[in-house]
């Protein structure tokens, strides 16, 4: 599982300058192979949200280059955005179905994806709720389940769980990890906890403060599944203070 | 007491005292009917004339909701337009606007002359309508959440999609706002080309009768004709709430019943 036979996403160079002159990345490298769960780590404005927005193709890079498989056509890549954003006036069959309708996607088989998309995500029984009826969580848990029911080669998220409580954070830590070794999908998981990115990835990119641009890459080869164990474990603990002093060293700007 | 009844109790009192200081000042005073008639006389005209007012009020509230049904699909369709062609809003918003602004009881003369009173009248109505409508609906297009539009782009939704799926959907509430306020404001337009046509035209809705009863002195049939006129403006600014709230109860924050 550390060499990745296939490269997915790959960015050289990447820089982003926004028209206000707001330089947000600066000669980024990312890459990306099939399968793998990689974090992006950094300080607030360093760019993360960015570069997940290039690699889906919402955004373009002012230089450099980039490859994903953001041209290969829709439903390959699923995006978990910071916010839930949820359509209001559709309940959670309906948001949730939403990718496989633009497809235009066959009506028996979408419905079996949508509920099969909604059970994995524990919300079998809102099924018909509208957003304003749920909870923060479920509706980030909706948000996933709308990401995953084409089951993107990719998976994009950015932030998911950080407006969330510890105790919810966790469960859906645990049910992504689970989700993550039952589909073998790719995922590119932005975060600014520490905590967070050694417990889910196997591999974490720290940044530096704005302009954005890799720090450290820093393998975390413990193996799945991870559970709670884990997170109490003298092991996770050191990954988690490794982790810690090179995102502290990026924010003083020192060398790696 | 509930709020509920508050909220409809406290109105139906305060109706029920002015009503009552309006007779007793009518009374106490001996004003004239052709000054001031008491509401006791206005109730009696209103049944008297019933016939009489009751084909001017369809009349009106006739070329109201032709003013309105207009303005409602002429405004959210150039709105529509607007929005999916940028060029075309720059080109014809100024115009929008300016037609908004000049006052209609002045421009209502000039359509008298040029068009046919009916139609004169109902392109009163409209004009006066069709903004509210244009330009809620044009804001309520514009302000999509715009992650929402990425994730449409994400999976190439197609323009129509978006519209369709996403922007109309997501402008409903402004777009019912802004039918809300032309419903009334057809009735306003209506009024006022009834009012510039006056006894030129053969149009016999309630403002006619209200300027023709001031002609005649017949003061008790205008507060008759006044009455009713108003209480079609509220019939009507209330079906529309109502749609309205049906639309959005299940998901607006304006509808939603906020359990606590
Ligand atoms: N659309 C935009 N226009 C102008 N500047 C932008 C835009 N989006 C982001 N920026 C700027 O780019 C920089 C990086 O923003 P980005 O959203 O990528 O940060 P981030 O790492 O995701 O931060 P956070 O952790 O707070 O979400 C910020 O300084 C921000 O001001
Ligand atoms: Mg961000």
């Amino acid at each position: 599982m550390s060499s990745p036979d296939k490269t997915i996403v790959s960015l050289r160079n990447v820089g982003k300058t926004f028209e206000s002159g707001t330089v947000a990345l600066d000669r980024f490298n990312l890459d990306v192979g099939s399968g793998e769960f990689v974090s992006l780590l950094g300080p607030s404005g360093c760019g993360k949200s960015s570069a997940l927005r290039i690699v889906a193709g919402l955004s373009t890079a002012s230089e450099g280059s980039v490859e994903g498989p953001g041209g290969a056509g829709a439903g390959h890549i699923g995006f978990v955005f910071q916010e839930p954003t949820l359509m209001p006036w559709a309940d959670v069959a309906a948001n949730v179905r939403l990718p496989l309708k633009l497809s235009d996607a066959d009506e028996a088989r979408s419905r079996a994806a949508v509920t099969q998309a909604i059970a994995r995500v524990g919300l079998a029984d809102f099924a018909r709720a509208y957003p304003r009826e749920l909870s923060g969580g479920m509706r980030m848990r909706t948000s996933i389940a709308r990401a995953l029911v084409t089951e993107p080669e990719l998976l994009l998220m950015d932030e998911p769980f950080a407006a969330l409580d510890e105790i919810t954070r966790f469960k859906l830590n645990n049910d992504l990890l689970v989700l993550w070794q039952q589909l073998r999908r790719t995922v590119i998981f932005v975060t600014h906890s520490v905590f967070e990115s050694v417990y889910l990835s196997q591999r974490i990119v720290v940044m530096t403060p704005r302009p954005g641009r890799v720090f450290a890459e820093i393998a975390i080869p413990a193996p799945y599944p991870r559970d709670e164990r884990f997170r109490t474990s003298p092991e996770y603990a050191g990954f988690c203070r490794t982790v810690s002093e090179a995102l502290s060293q990026a924010m003083a700007g020192g060398v790696p | 007491m509930s709020e509920r009844a508050l909220r409809i109790g406290l109105p139906v009192v305060t109706l029920a005292l002015v009503v009552l200081a309006w007779d007793q000042i009518v009374r106490l005073c001996a004003i004239p009917p052709y000054v001031l008639p008491g509401p006791g006389l206005v109730l009696a005209t209103l049944i008297a004339d019933s016939s009489l007012l009751w084909q001017s009020l369809l009349v009106t509230l006739t070329i109201t909701f032709e003013g309105f049904l207009l303005a409602a699909f002429g405004g959210v369709a150039l709105a529509i337009a607007f929005n999916q062609w940028r060029l075309f809003e720059y080109s014809l918003y100024p115009y929008a606007v300016i037609l908004q602004v000049t006052p209609i009881v002045a421009v209502a003369p000039l359509l008298l002359i040029y068009l046919p009173q009916p139609l004169a009248v109902l392109a009163c109505a409209w004009i006066v309508a069709f903004f509210p409508v244009l330009a809620n609906t044009t804001l309520g297009l514009n302000s999509v959440d715009h992650n929402l539009i990425a994730l449409f782009d994400l999976y190439k939704a197609s323009r129509w999609q978006v519209l369709w799926n996403l922007k109309l959907p997501a402008a409903l509430p402004q777009m019912l706002a802004g039918l809300r306020i032309a419903g009334g404001l057809s009735l306003i337009g209506a009024v006022v080309a009834e009012i510039a046509a006056g006894s030129a035209g053969a149009g016999s809705g309630l403002a006619y009768r209200i300027a023709e009863s001031g002609y005649r002195l017949n003061i008790p049939r205008m507060f008759a004709a006044l009455l009713l006129l108003s209480l079609a403006g509220v019939a009507i600014f209330f079906v529309l709430s109502a749609l309205s709230h049906l639309a959005l109860r299940r998901w607006h924050e304006s509808a939603v019943r906020r359990e606590r």
